[in-house]
């Protein structure tokens, strides 16, 4: 018997790689098809979990700049306003660095059909009769700078503002339906008196004496509501997890029913198939080297649909607006922040990816060619 | 030489179906000589030839290839061995629809591994030799019955086994190319390979190129017969 010099593992692999790819390109139609779906399906989970990652992340980086802890006065559990001599009271608490009330507020546009937020900011650069809005206010109301800004007034009657600015957005996320003017044109249009604020922010230095510091105003204060950045981080994480979970959800259907096809298509062999795993057999290929070709051929299929598809994934999400996705997933108010989000491509949610996708399909190829190509390889004789 | 000593294959042993595919076979197959295994349908040919290129296992009995015993060898190693000895050429062919001739003629190789460039020059050079040299890019449906069969031959011989086992060789060929195929099969005995045939086709077992014959029934050997 002559001994030809032992292959060696990557000749082999070579090989068998090599096989697999004109085997794939024999049944095109059906691998395809197979692909072009399983990319589908790849891209749209991928969209969900990309998108709501990168706004999370988002979120967070906005909600660093935020205040450690916000006081609102409660009135019979509802927010009220809260009295200004509360901002010295507070910020001779231990702990507190900083004191300072806030004015902001909800305004209904009827004619944009949206809510807008005014806000009057530390400082505002503008002059009073002045406001600086938010792109989104920008697009919704066509207004440009110099134009002017009417608003309907607490007492009813329209006051004329003038667009100083669009504001510089580094994140529209939330800048978007932003109204940014004065401190007296504020109080003017919502009908609030001096000495009166939305809520007080504070700075707390110490992140771990923000919950001691909302203790004391809690028991110092009791018709007031602290409330922490870390609650205000809750909230907006519950609020992207409900809303990409609703999306899932909805998206499982499609998923199971994939699943099913690519079960099907990858653990049924045809007739074809079992004849050809018998021929190799039977011209000297081992049991193991036959579930090589097919581990190639699931991986093969499987590793450039996930590929494909995360590729899309990441286009739709970060270089797109996102047009399959934004309409579910951002934006509360009927004015839509369009912004770029900041790519963010977390390993964790693209091994997820991988483990949910290419690992079951994989498998799925190789039980039954194991089962085909543990019988005998007279069979083939036979057939 | 490969030896068989009190051989039997039984199929579905135990179950009322059972089937005694080859039974009591002691046969010895010289080296460099053309054996042909003939008989009617269900006289055990196939079966024992399977037997023969390590393809099955018998349910008793040995076999030895050369000195060898290969009975008792697990599966990884029974295949290094069918694949390295023997070469087949069945009744159907068996080349792999949608692949070309020279990548059906390449396949026994690809678990073997080796430089790509050298397994495509000895591939194109046995189609060369079978006179399918022109067909190697030609995909395996588009052959006919006689280039498919010389492309099996190429297949068979890729790996350069010592042993050719074919299994009703002539059963898709017409006369003409069945006596081109026996010329075939004389050539690589005089290269010093030996060939194992089943056949019921006399063309094959009549032949005078044909060193010994096997006359086979209800899978025993018959004795006497010519």
């Amino acid at each position: 018997m002559k001994r030809p010099r032992p292959p060696t593992w990557l000749e082999r692999q070579r090989y068998l790689l090599d096989f697999t790819l004109s085997s794939l390109g024999r049944r095109k139609g059906k691998n395809l098809a197979l692909a072009a779906l399983y990319t589908l399906v790849v891209f749209a989970l991928a969209s969900v979990l990309l998108y709501t990652q990168a706004l999370r992340s988002e979120a967070m980086r906005i909600l660093e700049g935020a205040p450690d802890l916000v006081v609102q006065r409660v009135v019979a559990g509802r927010h009220d306003l809260i009295p200004g001599d509360r901002v010295e009271r507070l910020s001779k608490i231990r702990g507190v660095q900083e004191a300072r009330g806030r004015l902001w507020g909800y305004y209904y546009d009827a004619s944009a059909r949206a809510n807008l937020t005014f806000l009057v900011p530390d400082r505002f650069w503008g002059k009073p009769g002045e406001v600086v809005i938010g792109e989104g206010v920008a697009r919704t109301r066509l207004a440009v700078p110099g134009e002017p800004f009417p608003v309907l007034a607490a007492d009813g009657e329209v006051v004329v503002l003038k667009v100083r600015e669009t504001i510089p957005s580094f994140s529209e996320l939330v800048s978007s339906d932003l109204v940014l003017l004065s401190e007296p044109d504020f109080r003017r249009l919502f009908g609030i008196p001096p000495g009166l604020f939305t809520d007080i922010a504070l700075t707390v230095p110490n992140g771990k004496e923000v919950s001691t510091v909302a203790a004391k105003i809690r028991g110092q204060m009791p018709d007031t509501r602290p409330i922490t950045r870390a609650e205000i981080t809750r909230t907006y994480e519950a609020i992207l997890d409900w809303r990409s979970g609703l999306v899932v959800l909805v998206l499982a259907a499609a998923l199971l029913s994939f699943g099913i096809v690519a079960w099907d298509k990858a653990s049924g062999l045809s007739a074809d198939e079992r004849r050809e795993i018998g021929v190799l057999k039977a011209i000297g290929w081992d049991t193991s080297e036959v579930l090589a070709m097919k581990v190639w051929e699931g991986a093969v299929i499987s590793l450039s649909a996930f590929l494909a598809g995360l590729l899309l994934a990441y286009f739709h999400v970060f270089v797109t607006p996102a047009p399959l996705l934004a309409p579910v997933l951002k934006g509360w108010s009927t004015i839509y922040p369009e912004f770029r989000l900041t790519p963010v491509l977390n390993p964790f949610i693209v091994s997820t990816l991988f483990l949910l996708t290419v690992v079951p399909y994989t498998v799925a190829t190789v039980v039954p060619a194991w089962r085909a190509a543990t019988t005998d390889p007279d069979e083939v004789m036979r057939s | 030489m490969i030896r068989l000593q009190d051989v039997r294959r039984v199929f579905h042993q135990g179950r009322p179906d059972e089937l005694v595919a080859v039974d009591d076979v002691t046969l010895d197959i010289a080296d460099a000589r053309i054996t042909v295994l003939r008989g009617p349908s269900g006289s055990g040919k196939t079966s024992l030839l399977a037997l023969v290129g390590c393809m099955a296992r018998p349910t008793s009995g040995r076999i030895h290839v050369g000195d060898r015993e290969v009975t008792s060898l697990p599966e990884h190693f029974l295949t290094e061995v069918r694949r390295l000895t023997f070469g087949f050429v069945f009744q159907q062919f068996h080349l792999v629809r949608g692949l070309t001739a020279l990548e059906n003629v390449m396949l026994p190789a690809y678990p073997l591994g080796g430089s790509r460039k050298a397994l495509v020059a000895r591939a194109q050079a046995l189609l060369d030799r079978f006179g399918v040299g022109a067909r190697a890019h030609a995909r395996a449906d588009w052959l006919s019955g006689g280039e498919a069969q010389r492309v099996a031959i190429a297949r068979a011989l890729v790996n350069d086994p010592r042993v050719v086992v074919a299994d009703e060789p002539t059963a898709h060929l017409d006369s003409k190319l069945s006596a081109g195929f026996m010329d075939l099969v004389a050539a690589l005995r005089d290269e010093g390979r030996t060939v194992v045939m089943a056949s019921h086709d006399a063309i094959v077992y009549d032949s005078p190129l044909v060193d010994h014959v096997v006359s086979m029934r209800d899978g025993r050997i018959v004795r006497g017969e010519p």
